[in-house]
């Protein structure tokens, strides 16, 4: 029984991480170029959102993420709009996405009535039926679905590009000195808009994933409860290091599905206090490994090209 | 003159910003294999003719030759194009990158997938080539500044550019670093290429340039040949007026009580390395003791730990026999110039008044029941712009709107008017024009003649020998030696300045 329950709980810890282990690589790369995106929450939702319904309608789980693309590449171009063209404030641009984004979502769902009790179809495991009953590695490794593998495929493709190639170099230089990437001949404007537009896509696919990959709902009044915000600090307790921000995902995603477990077994903790886990872990790994890590140099910081 | 030998002409180039024409119809030519010297002083519009060149400011008006063809240049890319390349006096280098991804960051190619291989034999071909040997793995933050000026250079070379543009080059360097990067700049012409070296040093302008302009407030004064000037013919076309900075003679001050006392101080920077390793320096009542050294040497992490801003890992530090725990925030204790007045001695968008009270806006008349008092903040402010002669029309307006010279006023009227025991000016001239530079040393001796003790931290090896009656040499967060301020003499110090003793030159 108690073996039972850990192997499900491994099971869940790497299917939670997926969706917050892709929003984070695409964060990385905007932190690394100055920009805090930090609507990813509400991107997030929003890919959830569109995930489901596209799903829905079309029937096809490669259209729906097709659709979170592109949903996420609009919302991309707006946020690197505000935030770079206009130099708006980072934070509050974020929080004004978050906000529009539980408006917007919640308005479209009560429209979308057909779908409130249907599922979607969820996404299949990547190996084969038999394959799952090898024992511990097989319900825990081979069982989950293909988001899962990808995502951690996601993570090393990012740790390769952030590092060796002439792209990921030249995020790596904007970020911490975007005045001599300036004179070095390249576009700061455009590299940040690039990253923003990625990070706002993989935080959109995120979405779709988080919905796609387990219930198949999509819950109206923020069902992404915060991933965003996870996803923000374990971009920093990870160091903006591709490797170390999914290892930090997985710890996230893994306190998240103890928190789910736990709140099924009849246990003397108050539900509330084990909903709170997944946070209050974030803050204490916040604390240790801050002081740690290396920001940014221009992180959060507008980029006035005219002051050279 | 033959046309065709002219490689980088800007003709009539005009540019203002609002407020002030920083360049009026100034004219420019250099020939090929020539160093053209652009001379001036601070605010005359030398940085701001080369940011046009570099593509940074469009002009208001006025063309661009380059080797005979007329060019627009819209972005720093386009310069690079073109065959420009320029190192800036802030040095346009991420830190925390390698010296090769440094250098190659930016080149346009083909290839996705970064490989160092080729680049790295390029760039050390070039380290031979020109003797400006740096190490493409070290990550820049870890480099002295001298070493970081090469890469700047090497990165423009890189990129094969045909005019290199070296915008206050030498501010960083060591005297033989100095000499280093002139046997560089002279193969860099023997190839064919042009130099544009800005400076407001006069005795490197002559040595190194084949031609001089002269810039003053914005508009050319006139070109020479370098043969045939002298320094003080340069010194008065860039002035106006004949100048020198020479040792100004003082009177002996009786009182001679050991003021600022530190004992065995270690202290480590903001990266954890150690900055002081058993620093021991006093200085007494009258008497300016210079530091010199080369930046970076621990000169900030002194005067940070001697006012209590940083602190020490060890060691004692007393002034008048009064240990140093916190903050200094009594100005007639202690007067301290910080190195950077923009970023630690104002605030940039407060008023002048506020400024000026920064440190006392708690004491009375200027706060009465916890309501601060405009009235009289402003008529202080007054008070002090009359004294300390600031160029500002009142004390309402942003002290950002202020010149460099009258912004370190500000912060000098702010510091120094209590009368404090201890003045620790950390250069205190840096970026400062002839003219305000003589104001700030006639200050610094007349707070020596009152009898304060002064401790003057400067990389300007002459002004440091013209001010200071001791001068300890700071090398790696140790003393190198101490020399007498009257009997003291260029070489040795430059020698100290690079880590090696006198007993070791003999």
């Amino acid at each position: 029984m108690t073996y039972e329950i850990i192997l499900d709980w491994l099971q869940a810890s790497l299917r939670w991480s997926a969706p917050l282990i892709i929003c984070a690589m695409g964060e990385i790369f905007a932190e690394r170029s100055g920009i805090i995106n930090m609507g990813i929450e509400g991107i997030m939702l929003c890919g959830a959102l569109c995930g489901v319904a596209v799903s829905y309608y079309a029937q096809s789980q490669a259209v729906a993420l097709f659709a979170c693309v592109i949903l996420g590449l609009v919302l991309g171009l707006m946020v690197a709009f505000l935030t770079v063209s206009r130099r708006t404030n980072q934070v509050v641009t974020g929080l004004m996405i978050n906000l529009l984004a539980i408006g917007a979502t919640n308005v479209i769902f009560s429209v979308l009535t057909v779908m409130r009790h249907k599922r979607a179809t969820t996404f299949g495991a990547l190996f084969p039926e038999s394959m799952h009953r090898i024992p511990l590695v097989g319900p825990v490794l081979f069982a989950q679905p293909f988001t899962t593998w990808i995502a951690i495929f996601i993570a090393f493709i990012a740790s390769f590009v952030l590092y060796k190639t002439r792209w990921g170099l030249n995020v790596r230089a904007v970020g911490d000195n975007p005045q001599a990437t300036a004179t070095a001949g390249l576009s700061v404007i455009k590299l940040k808009y690039q990253t923003l537009i990625l990070s706002s896509i993989a935080a959109s696919v995120a979405g779709g994933i988080l919905t796609l990959a387990s219930s198949g709902y999509f819950a109206a009044g923020g069902m992404t409860g915060g991933r965003g915000f996870i996803v923000l600090a374990a971009v920093v307790v990870g160091g903006w290091d591709p490797m170390r921000t999914m290892f930090a995902c997985m710890l996230f995603g893994a306190t998240d599905a103890a928190q789910l477990r736990l709140q099924t077994t009849e246990s003397i903790i108050p539900t509330q206090f084990l909903q709170m886990l997944p946070y209050l872990i974030t803050v204490i790994a916040l604390t240790i490994m801050v002081k740690r890590s290396r920001v940014p140099k221009t992180w959060g910081a507008a980029y006035d090209g005219r002051r050279s | 003159m033959n046309e065709n030998s002219i490689l980088l002409k800007m003709q009539d180039i005009s540019k203002s910003f609002p407020g002030v024409l920083a360049n009026d119809h100034v004219t420019i030519e250099c020939e090929k294999g020539h160093v053209l010297g652009l001379l001036g002083e601070n605010g005359a519009g030398k940085t701001t003719l080369m940011n046009i060149l570099y593509g940074l400011y469009q002009p208001d008006q006025g063309k661009i030759f380059v080797d005979g063809k007329q060019v627009v240049i819209n972005s720093p890319s386009e310069a690079i194009n073109h065959g420009i390349g320029m190192v800036h006096q802030h040095f346009k280098l991420v830190d925390t990158l390698s010296v090769i991804e440094n250098v190659i960051l930016g080149i346009p190619t083909n290839k996705a997938v970064l490989d160092f291989g080729p680049a790295k034999k390029k760039l050390e071909k070039l380290c031979k080539e020109y003797e400006l040997f740096v190490d493409p793995e070290e990550i820049v933050w870890r480099l002295p500044v001298g070493k970081q000026q090469w890469v700047e250079i090497l990165k423009a070379l890189y990129r094969d550019c045909k005019v290199l543009v070296l915008d206050e080059p030498t501010a960083v360097l060591t005297p033989s670093e100095s000499d280093q990067l002139c046997r560089a700049i002279r193969k860099i012409t023997e190839q064919g290429r042009s130099v544009v070296f800005i400076s407001h040093k006069l005795r490197e302008v002559i040595e190194i340039t084949d031609k001089v302009t002269v810039i003053r407030d914005g508009k050319v004064i006139g070109t020479v040949n370098t043969k045939e000037a002298t320094q003080s013919i340069l010194a008065e076309m860039m002035v106006g007026r004949p100048v020198t900075i020479e040792r100004k003679a003082r009177p002996t001050v009786k009182e001679h009580s050991a003021v600022l006392v530190m004992k065995n101080v270690n202290a480590f920077d903001d990266r954890g390395v150690q900055a002081l390793k058993d620093f021991n320096l006093t200085v007494h009542a009258g008497e300016i003791v210079g530091v010199a050294g080369v930046d970076g040497n621990g000169q900030r992490e002194l005067s940070e730990c001697i006012t209590g801003l940083r602190k020490p890992s060890s060691g004692s530090i007393t002034i008048q026999d009064k240990q140093v725990t916190n903050v200094i925030a009594d100005p007639s204790f202690v007067g301290f110039i910080p190195e950077d007045r923009q970023k630690t001695g104002l605030v940039l968008d407060f008023t002048v008044a506020e400024n000026l009270l920064i440190k006392d806006y708690k004491e009375k008349p200027y706060v009465k029941n916890g309501f601060l008092q405009y009235s009289e903040m402003k008529k202080h402010a007054e008070h002090m712009i009359k004294k300390y002669n600031i160029k500002s029309p009142s004390g309402d307006i942003k002290v950002k709107t202020l010149s460099g010279g009258n912004q370190q006023k500000v912060v000098i009227a702010r510091e120094l008017d209590a009368q404090p025991v201890l003045d620790v000016a950390s250069h205190p001239t840096r970026g400062l024009d002839l003219g305000a530079v003589s104001n700030v040393h006639d200050i610094l001796l007349n707070e020596r003649n009152r009898g304060a003790a002064v401790l003057f931290i400067s990389a300007e090896l002459q002004e440091v020998m013209a001010l200071s009656d001791r001068i300890v040499v700071l090398y790696s967060g140790q003393i190198m030696g101490e020399l007498n301020g009257e009997t003291a003499d260029q070489f040795t110090i430059g020698q100290m300045m690079l880590g090696q003793t006198t007993e070791a030159k003999k």
